[in-house]
C-alpha cells in the first residue's frame, strides 16, 4: 500500500457533527448566515472536509502538525473535491465515516516528471446505518516541486 | 432569488484576499499545510507567496451558492481547482442554472459554478445539484 493509500484508507471513524464547529467553519468561509447559529444548525456544503483533515492530522501531530502525514507538502496539490448529500448534515448527527482509495494513476507532468493522482472516497452513515453523504477527493503528488 | 433554467448570478465575495483568511480557515478546517501560511515554506516550494487553501476558496463558493439557493438545498457540490488564489486578489463567484428537472420526487436544478479573480482568470470550475423550492 502506498503512503497515499495508507493516508486515505482506514477503519471506520465516528464523527459527531458539532454546532460550535459548524459556526466556526461557516465564519472561516465568510458565511454570515444565521442558519449556522442554532444548536441543530445545518452544515455548510464543504463542512465534511474539516473531519477528514482532523483525522489525517492525528498521525502527524508529533511531527509538528504540518498535516502531510509524512508527505512533502510542497509536492501535494488538491485537484478536485466533491460532496454528495442524501440529506443535509446537521449539528447533533452522529455519523460513521469510512474511507477508501477508489483509483490511483500516473500522468506525465507538463514540465517533465510524473504526477500521481489518488482518488479517495469517504462514505458517511448515520446511526441506523443509512448512507447520508459522500465526499470524493483527488490529490495530485508531483515528482518535482514548483521550482525544480 | 429565483432558481430557474438560464438564471445567472454573480457576486464579488472578497474584495481583497487577506492572509488572515488562510490562517482562520486552517484553524477551522484542520488544513495546516504550511504552504498556506508560512511565507518561507511557500517560497522554498517555488511559489511567490503563500496562497489560499483550495478548500477555502471552494468554501467561499459554497457560501455564494447557499446564499443563493438556501442552506439546506445542496445535494451535490463539486469543485475542480484550476489556479491558486493569491493574497490581494478578488474572489468573484458566478453561477448559471443549466437544467431544472424532477428526480426522487423533488424538483432539482443543476448549476454551473466558477471562481475568478478581477482579471477573469479561472481559479475553480464547479457544479452543483440543488433542490428547488
Amino acid at each position: 500500500m502506498s503512503d497515499q493509500q495508507a493516508a486515505a484508507s482506514g477503519p471506520p471513524v465516528d464523527w459527531v457533527v458539532e454546532a460550535g464547529k459548524i459556526g466556526e467553519f461557516a465564519r472561516a468561509v465568510l458565511n454570515q448566515s444565521a442558519a449556522y447559529e442554532p444548536t441543530d444548525a445545518v452544515a455548510p456544503p464543504t463542512f465534511p472536509q474539516s473531519m477528514a483533515l482532523w483525522r489525517a492530522r492525528r498521525g502527524s501531530a508529533r511531527r509538528g502538525g504540518g498535516g502531510g502525514g509524512g508527505r512533502d507538502m510542497r509536492r501535494v496539490l488538491h485537484g478536485e473535491q466533491e460532496f454528495e448529500y442524501v440529506r443535509p448534515l446537521r449539528a447533533g448527527d452522529v455519523l460513521t465515516a469510512t474511507s477508501h482509495v477508489k483509483n490511483e494513476y500516473e500522468k506525465e507532468g507538463k514540465r517533465g516528471g510524473t504526477m500521481r493522482f489518488v482518488v479517495s472516497e469517504t462514505v458517511f452513515r448515520d446511526q441506523a446505518g443509512e448512507i447520508v453523504a459522500y465526499s470524493r477527493g483527488t490529490t495530485i503528488v508531483t515528482s518535482k516541486a514548483a521550482t525544480e | 432569488m429565483t432558481v430557474k433554467e438560464g438564471a445567472e448570478h454573480s457576486e464579488t465575495m472578497v474584495e481583497k484576499v487577506d492572509r488572515a483568511m488562510f490562517v482562520r480557515y486552517a484553524g477551522a478546517s484542520g488544513d495546516f499545510n504550511p504552504i498556506h501560511w508560512n511565507e518561507d515554506f511557500a517560497k522554498s516550494a517555488g511559489y511567490p507567496s503563500v496562497f489560499a487553501q483550495g478548500m477555502f476558496t471552494a468554501g467561499v463558493l459554497g457560501t455564494f451558492l447557499t446564499n443563493w439557493v438556501g442552506e439546506d438545498k445542496v445535494r451535490r457540490f463539486r469543485t475542480r481547482f484550476t489556479g491558486q488564489v493569491w493574497p490581494d486578489e478578488k474572489i468573484v463567484c458566478s453561477g448559471k442554472v443549466t437544467k431544472v428537472y424532477e428526480q426522487d420526487g423533488e424538483q432539482r436544478a443543476d448549476i454551473e459554478l466558477s471562481v475568478t479573480n478581477e482579471q477573469g482568470e479561472r481559479k475553480i470550475d464547479g457544479d452543483a445539484t440543488v433542490v428547488v423550492g
